[in-house]
């Protein structure tokens, strides 16, 4: 792989605290290798922030592996940039040329309100799973675990369900700012095994009140989450989602 | 001598036995006994869901913005239990003794012994909670090899093991938070501990978000806050992984036991250059697979196609005959360093070996052809289907290494090179998972108890879920059955004002400094004296050198580092800065640990202790105990022992060949 460095321009969004209206500033980001993650980049540029005696950009990260999903950039009008199926973390800086200039956002959601710069409060997505994203099951009431064989057909789509990380890159790319996807991909996971029958229909219709409680928008299929998606959470997942919350709407008793 | 609390009795009956007679509390007195968790990962989240569930109030505490988003969630390869599925000899014992011995006789058998015992029962509650693990067509769950081990114990879900765990424990949290019996609070740090007539009895933590210091009461505290890896800088950990936790606890009375024994994982990606942030890990259940190798050739810069098959050093199928690629971690790790240092290593940097999975892809794809009745295919075809397996096994280790290297691993061999993983060091426990401090716990990575010097692979989750939900939910009742009586203390108790004001003042003082250089650039300092030093191999000379050179960064930091901001905001600055000033007292104490251990065991390799051939040789007579550390004040800890005593494993000089 050959490398190189380059010299980039960041259009960056600066906002104090969840009540300052917020701008953008530009920077240079001077020497920047072709290798270096897009968070290493961002590493440089607030080394030199900090050594010129201004405040560094805030943004989250942990693990800078693309799993934790704690990175959540938008850039250049993408949620986690333009490599298709990839976390911020995991972009790298081969991905841009020299000269380029960089427009770097925080999710844009009503939901999802700035905590600082690119820092949002995601705590929507876990009330969300609060609300039925689990099965209830208390610690020491299992049977072993082989006796309930699963179609590993149904067993490789609920795990391709639970890939998701809870980023929240599928509420930021919609138009809409809905939360389908996220909320597809745990009704989906659970509704997909025999462990999560029981609950089945009380989990969708709770999930589906707590989403639209927290004010995340309507789907209306355009798909951009699914293509935004860093672990490529599939849209039939929303058609699931559709069928399992139609289905209880229908036919539950209560 | 430290006292573990180990039940009587014969080691296969004493966690049973402690189970019939601990004590209990009532579901009215639970009610009534507030218990703080510090940390969310598997650990943490698994020990808050199921005190929540038996009734106790908990209050869970993670710096993240989610629970879930604690670096257990990392953890690729998978979970070890010993259910036998495959009829391959496995057995609790088995588990039992592989630990013991994989842990190079460093660990305590009564714990290892439980772990192994309830080991069954994770997976169990697992597939319960909805955990998509990996399964067979015939719909039961599928198993592959770790290792140190000659058996097929490994449950897994793609290279998303610690993922798919955590989701599950990190429901079950939800739930209890849903049903009122746990209060979360993310974007929270541990600060200090709050200890009243010698006993824990709670926290102030730092609201990350409004910088406002809270206090918390609760009649146990546990510390479930991961490892300390970090202190190396560069680490396979999350950026934010840190000590503070643990060690504020250190500092509030709690010893730290074995602080040295750090485990380097032999396969991840090589550093590429100063920028480097982290490490990424390829996890080792690509050695079930891949053949690790390296050019007979010294300074051999051809590409790995261009190198003939003869040409190549299969070193640990070579050394190691009998567990070949799969011999245990600090073994491969070694073996990677001796020949990167005797000037075989590979790539731009030479600081790398090989993985190849040619051979895997080959064989897959036969077997393949085979089960499809294909005949008479070409070889492409054969590559092709072989390809296919392979990504179904490690699809997303290998789309990870593509992204961060920009090189295809279907087509050219992986680089790899050893990285700090995992610290089987922490606070030292009981048998009942409590420290040195009455009524504060510390469960997972964060205690030293189970991995001895060296950690198989697959066990960490394992541990984390056997403390949390099967070995706290007995053992704390155990204590608070006798706390009963004691109301909620209130938080204008003078022992919660000092505690608060003493955090308050190490802030001001840390924002006060107003120096001249970063956080990250002690940090980085840090971790360099710590990898040369203190790293893969250790020596006297070295390690005096080390302490000298760590008090002086000490001093450094504490006059010199810049921390921009306010500390009554979103700093994240100023969060750093606790931590690394913790790494910067840690670090000291791991290099005085490193230098009284003058054996070799494990992960801990002291050059002066070394067998002919360049083995880790261990001095049973002087070093059989954990060494727990007292804190009495700056660069000043007193040694307390803890004698290993092996019932059931005779300790030998350990083998894989």
């Amino acid at each position: 792989m050959e490398h190189y460095n380059m010299n980039l321009t960041l259009k960056v969004w600066r906002q104090k605290n969840r009540n300052d209206q917020g701008r953008f500033e530009t920077l240079q980001a001077k020497n920047i290798s072709s290798e270096m993650s897009f968070l290493e980049m961002f590493d440089v540029v607030n080394e030199d922030l900090i050594n010129d005696g201004k405040e560094p950009i805030a943004f989250d990260h942990d693990c800078r592996e693309g799993i934790c999903g704690m990175c959540s950039m938008h850039i250049n009008g993408r949620a986690h940039g333009p490599w298709d199926g990839t976390t911020t973390c995991q972009l790298h800086m081969r991905a841009f040329k020299d000269g380029d200039t960089i427009t770097v956002e925080p999710w844009r959601a009503g939901a999802f309100p700035v905590v600082k710069d690119l820092t949002v409060d995601r705590s929507a997505f876990d009330r969300i799973i609060e609300a039925g994203g689990y099965i209830s099951v208390n610690t020491g009431n299992a049977q072993d675990a082989n006796c309930l064989p699963i179609d590993k057909h149904k067993a490789d789509l609920a795990f391709a369900a639970a890939a998701c990380i809870g980023c929240g890159a599928c509420v930021a790319a919609c138009k809409n700012s809905s939360a389908m996807l996220f909320v597809s991909a745990k009704v989906s996971q659970l509704a997909l095994l025999p462990q999560g029958d029981p609950e089945r229909k009380t989990r969708a219709l709770n999930m589906v009140a707590q989403m639209d409680k927290e004010g995340f928008g309507s789907c209306t299929n355009t798909g951009a989450c699914e293509a935004e998606c860093p672990k490529e959470i599939s849209l039939t997942n929303i058609a699931r989602l559709n069928r399992e919350f139609i289905g209880a709407g229908l036919t539950t008793e209560k | 001598m430290l006292n573990a609390k180990i039940p009587a009795g014969p080691l296969n009956s004493k966690w049973e036995d402690y189970k019939g007679h601990c004590k209990l509390v009532n579901p009215a007195n639970k009610r009534n006994l507030e218990i703080i968790v510090i940390g969310t990962g598997l650990a943490g989240a698994s020990a808050a869901a199921s005190l929540g569930e038996l009734g106790y109030k908990v209050k869970a505490f993670c710096f993240q913005d989610s629970p879930r988003r604690a670096h257990s969630i990392a953890a690729q390869g998978g979970i070890n239990a010993a259910k036998n599925y495959q009829n391959d000899g496995d057995s609790v014992y088995r588990l039992f003794y592989d630990t013991v011995k994989g842990g190079d006789y460093r660990a305590r058998e009564a714990n290892v012994h439980r772990l192994a015992e309830v080991s069954g029962n994770i997976i169990d509650q697992c597939v319960a909670q909805g955990v998509p693990f990996a399964r067979e067509y015939g719909g039961l769950l599928s198993n592959r090899s770790f290792g140190g081990t000659q058996v097929q114990r490994t449950f897994y879900a793609a290279g998303q093991t610690g993922q798919q765990l955590l989701l599950g424990a990190y429901s079950a949290l939800e739930r209890q938070v849903a049903l009122g019996n746990v209060t979360m609070y993310s974007r929270h740090e541990m600060l200090d501990i709050v200890k009243i007539d010698g006993k824990a009895r709670g926290i102030i933590a730092r609201n990350l978000i409004t910088g406002q210091l809270e206090r918390h009461f609760g009649h146990a505290v546990l510390i479930c806050s991961g490892g300390y890896g970090n202190v190396f800088f560069l680490s396979t950990n999350a950026m934010g992984s840190n000590v503070t936790a643990a060690w504020k606890a250190t500092k509030n009375g709690a010893y730290f036991a074995n602080p040295c024994f750090t485990q380097i994982h032999p396969t991840c990606i090589p550093v590429s250059g100063d920028h480097q942030s982290k490490l990424t890990l390829m996890s080792e259940s690509l050695r079930n697979d891949g053949r690790i190798w390296v050019p007979k050739k010294q300074n051999d810069t051809r590409k790995a196609s261009d190198i003939p098959e003869e040409e190549r050093d299969y070193y640990l199928e070579r050394r190691y005959p009998a567990f070949g690629n799969l011999v245990p971690r600090d073994v491969a790790s070694r073996a990677a360093k001796e020949r990167c240092d005797a000037g075989y290593g590979v790539g731009t940097s030479k600081q790398a070996v090989f993985l190849d999975f040619a051979a895997a892809i080959e064989r897959y794809g036969n077997i393949e052809a085979n089960k499809r009745q294909m005949h008479g295919v070409s070889k492409e075809e054969i590559i092709k289907l072989g390809k296919e397996v392979v990504a179904e096994k490690y699809g997303n280790l290998f789309d990870m290494y593509a992204k961060i290297t920009g090189e295809n691993p279907y087509e050219t061999p992986m680089r790899i090179y050893p990285a700090v993983h995992y610290t089987m060091g922490g606070l030292w426990v009981d048998y009942e998972l409590q420290t040195t401090v009455p009524g504060l716990y510390s469960l997972g990575e964060a205690n030293f108890s189970d991995h001895g010097a060296n950690r198989l692979g697959a066990s960490a989750l394992m541990q984390g879920l056997a403390d949390g939900y099967f070995v706290i939910p007995y053992t704390i009742g155990n204590y608070l059955a006798d706390e009963i009586r004691v109301k909620a203390i209130s938080l204008d108790h003078p022992a919660f004002a000092d505690a608060e004001s003493k955090v308050r003042d190490t802030i001001a003082k840390l924002m006060s400094i107003k120096g001249s250089k970063s956080v990250d650039h002690f940090h980085k300092k840090l971790g360099k004296i710590m990898w040369d030093k203190c790293g893969m191999a250790r020596n006297e000379q070295g390690l005096k050198e080390a302490i000298e050179e760590i008090r002086a960064l000490r001093a450094e930091f504490w006059k010199d580092v810049r921390i921009p901001g306010d500390e009554n905001e979103f700093n994240p600055e100023l969060e750093k800065a606790g931590r690394v000033a913790d790494f910067l007292e840690l670090g000291e104490l791991m290099c005085q640990d490193a230098l009284n251990r003058r054996e070799s065991c494990g992960g801990h390799f002291r050059e002066e202790s070394q067998t002919d051939d360049g083995e880790a040789k261990r001095d049973d007579e002087n070093f059989s105990y954990v060494a727990a550390w007292e804190y009495k004040g700056p660069s000043e800890y007193v040694l307390h022992k803890e004698d290993l005593v092996f019932e059931e494993v005779k300790p030998s000089q350990r083998s894989y060949k």
